[in-house]
């Protein structure tokens, strides 16, 4: 006998053709599944109750163990336990190596691969292909729930993730045989959790502390429409760090003085059982008692947020950032929404209910809120709902730029632009007769390629012979709703185009893209005047260029001897001077070398109207 | 004979319409499809239609359209939990024959 659910008015469907979609978490730490039933968001729970999936795999010989399983096998094999492979995902094997000993298994690059793999007694794994495990234990019990086959997911990923970090979540998806209907920022997620896209508009801050990461994320709401105006945090804070601090604490307080890794184990365990504990409580008991140690003693709640204080004070610090990169005050949020396990640390929301002066919205789990605005969204996206209109907007985390002559970068989309979004600009030849262009795909804000990251690189051919600067060639930038990236090239009077789809093959973490922000505003002086050295040296190179074309073609011709010799004085001195004069002798050396060349410019100027109205009637030509 | 919802059925019914924050009630019907013939409407209702009966049952108020009523008339709707799933199931004595799924039946 057939479950069924109750659906919007007119919506129901014919049997066998519903659409079940489930909106998937999957996190760092722990990975959730959530649907709508009979109008309501919930997450799922596997057969013993149990909602939260820890994201482990475990490699047992000829078997696999996801989830709790799997996690209580990491302290004994931690070689064959896959944790934490989010911080993997779309990661390049150079990005694997700097972590270097900080993962607990062994990774290894094939040969001619650029994606690392995971070595486990059963076999070579990428993070691609340990994220589809978790998806399909996750979609297998969301079909057992639903009592029907999946029509599709929504997964969520952090605002920051850049288009590698995307593309392998989407990857794990199709491996793991699941249609995804797109990927959702987990901020957007939590704001649509909280029903407060049914506001007309507003801002609303998303703090979510994890385990291991606090990310802080800044979104608009204009006529229910979301955007996501700025991103920040620290990839390397969380609730782990307070259980640090408790444990130092305890080692204080004990005397402890040599510190196996048995005991710090045992001491972070009970360090995390007082925080929890002390959510509710006003003191928490700790003892440490095994063979060698027998100590107990009493954390009550103030000590312990005089110990946290520090750490959520460098949150705080963070939001102030991110409020600054969105342009607002914080009393310009309408709501602040708490997601995370660690946000129910009570010191947790009055610091934050300060910093915003108002109330942070935590009635739902702040573990299951994402999952839950995610099913929403795969509801609305599977077509379970009336006229929704439900659209939701990301933003780029880094700027697209394209690499001009002197190895400069120029931005043809900004940081924060929300997504989708197509933008095109022109650009021209820089030597007479070329017809070839070569167009470098950047991200990053500095403002020498150099110091950007490459993305892409393609060739736009044939297109026919002009005088430098008479080509037109209009490039056009497009990011689709998941942030990917294509780029079209298209020279004006010829029609000849060019295309590339930006596959990227490797990713940048959160940590990269803060440094990378961080260095472009501590080099913001140093990179614009490098810029500008660069332009006047890029300037100077198009002059000398201009001139020998010149000379060759008429020199002979138009000039005597004397006045020949003064350009090319002059031409030579700025030739000479180009590597090493500052930006203002460049200035001052192109003007010389125009200022001598004047007489020669008019001269060929006449000479070409002179030779295009030779042998014509006055009738032909146009006036 | 009317419309029947189990307590469980009406608590849950109850319970989605607080949630969703809108609706009058239950809409329940058939349409013709399905591998039987004939397969359940279940909706939330926003507003009535001329020809809707309306039944009182437990607080919750069922609303059914006249020509859905013909199948349905004596159905008791219950919500049962079978493994993980969970849902809305009818008890019709109209039903004569229903397909594997439940989904449909014919009269």
């Amino acid at each position: 006998m057939a479950l069924l659910q109750i659906s919007e008015p007119g919506q129901s469907t014919a049997p066998h053709q519903h659409r079940f979609a489930v909106g998937i978490d999957l996190g760092t730490t722990n990975s959730l599944a959530a649907t709508v039933r009979s109008g309501e968001a919930v997450c799922l729970a596997d057969e013993q109750g149990r909602k939260l999936l820890p994201s482990v795999v475990h490699f047992a010989a000829g078997d696999k163990l996801l989830g709790y399983e799997a996690l209580a096998m990491q302290a004994n094999d931690p070689l064959n336990t896959i944790a934490s492979i989010k911080r993997l995902m779309g990661r390049a094997s150079e990005d694997v190596s700097r972590l270097g000993n900080t993962l607990p298994y062994e990774t290894v690059i094939p040969a001619g691969s650029k994606v690392p793999r995971i070595r486990t007694r059963s076999g070579d794994f990428s993070a691609v292909e340990i994220s589809a495990e978790i998806l399909r234990v996750l979609a297998q019990r969301a079909a057992q729930s639903v009592g029907d086959e999946l029509d599709g997911v929504v997964i969520t990923v952090p605002a920051y993730f850049d288009d590698a970090q995307r593309q392998a979540t989407r990857d794990a998806a199709t491996l793991a045989g699941l249609k995804l209907y797109r990927l959702l920022n987990e901020p957007t997620a939590a704001a649509v959790a909280y029903g407060l896209d049914q506001n007309n508009d507003g801002t609303v801050a998303v703090y979510d502390l994890g385990g291991g990461t606090f990310d802080i994320s800044v979104l608009r709401l204009n006529k229910g429409v979301f955007e996501v105006l700025a991103t920040g945090g620290d990839s390397s804070l969380g609730g782990d760090d307070m259980d640090h601090a408790i444990g130092e604490w305890i080692i204080s307080a004990a005397g402890f003085v040599e510190i196996d890794a048995r005991l710090a184990r045992r001491i972070l365990i009970a360090a995390r059982k007082a925080k929890e504990s002390l959510t509710e409580a006003e003191s928490a008991e700790i003892s440490i008692a095994d063979r060698q140690h027998n100590w107990s003693g009493t954390l009550i709640r103030s000590n312990f947020e005089g110990l946290v204080k520090g750490l959520l004070t460098r949150t705080l610090t963070a939001c102030r950032r991110t409020l600054r990169d969105a342009g607002l005050k914080a009393t310009d949020i309408d709501e602040v929404i708490m997601v995370g396990g660690s946000t129910r640390v009570p010191l947790v929301q009055s610091m934050v209910g300060e910093l915003f002066a108002r109330k942070p919205m935590c009635d739902l789990d702040p573990d299951e809120v994402v999952a839950l605005g995610a099913a929403i969204q795969a509801d609305v996206l599977a077509g379970n709902k009336p006229d929704s209109e439900m659209l939701l907007l990301d933003v780029l985390p880094l700027s697209l730029g394209i690499e001009t002559m002197g190895g400069l970068s120029e931005k043809i989309i900004t940081r924060n632009t929300a997504i989708p979004v197509s933008r095109a600009q022109e650009f021209t030849t820089f030597k007479d007769g070329q017809t070839a262009m070569s167009i470098h795909v950047v991200q990053g804000e500095r403002e020498l390629v150099s110091d950007c990251r490459s993305l892409a690189r393609f060739e736009l051919r044939g297109f026919p012979p002009m005088t430098a600067g008479a080509a037109r060639i209009r490039v056009t930038y497009q990011v689709d709703a998941d942030g990917l990236m294509s780029v079209t090239a298209e020279e004006a009077t010829s029609g000849i185009a060019a295309e590339i789809v930006v596959k990227p093959s490797y990713g940048l973490t959160d940590g990269e893209i803060e440094s990378m922000l961080r260095a472009s505003m501590e080099h913001a002086r140093d990179d614009i005047e490098l810029r500008m050295h660069k332009e006047q040296q890029v300037e100077a190179s198009r002059v000398i260029e201009a001139i020998d074309a010149a000379l060759v073609n008429d020199g002979e011709q138009l000039l005597n001897p004397k006045e020949r010799k003064l350009i090319v004085e002059h031409r030579d001195a700025l030739a000479t001077a180009l590597e090493s004069a500052t930006t203002e002798e460049l200035k001052r050396l192109i003007r010389a070398v125009e200022q001598a060349s004047e007489f020669y410019v008019a001269r060929r100027m006449n000479q070409s109207v002179r030779q295009a109205l030779t042998g014509k009637q006055i009738d032909e030509v146009d006036v | 004979m009317g419309i029947q919802l189990s307590d469980t059925a009406a608590t849950r019914v109850q319970h989605f319409l607080d949630n969703r924050g809108k609706g009058i009630g239950l809409r329940l019907g058939v349409k013709t499809t399905g591998c039987s013939g004939l397969a359940y409407v279940i909706e939330f209702v926003d507003e009535l239609r001329e020809d809707d009966e309306v039944f009182e049952t437990k607080g919750v108020k069922v609303v059914v359209d006249r020509k859905s009523l013909v199948f349905l008339d004596g159905t008791e709707v219950d919500f049962a939990k079978a493994g993980l799933n969970e849902g809305f199931q009818f008890k019709n004595p109209n039903a004569k024959d229903a397909c594997g799924c439940g989904e449909s039946f014919t009269v």
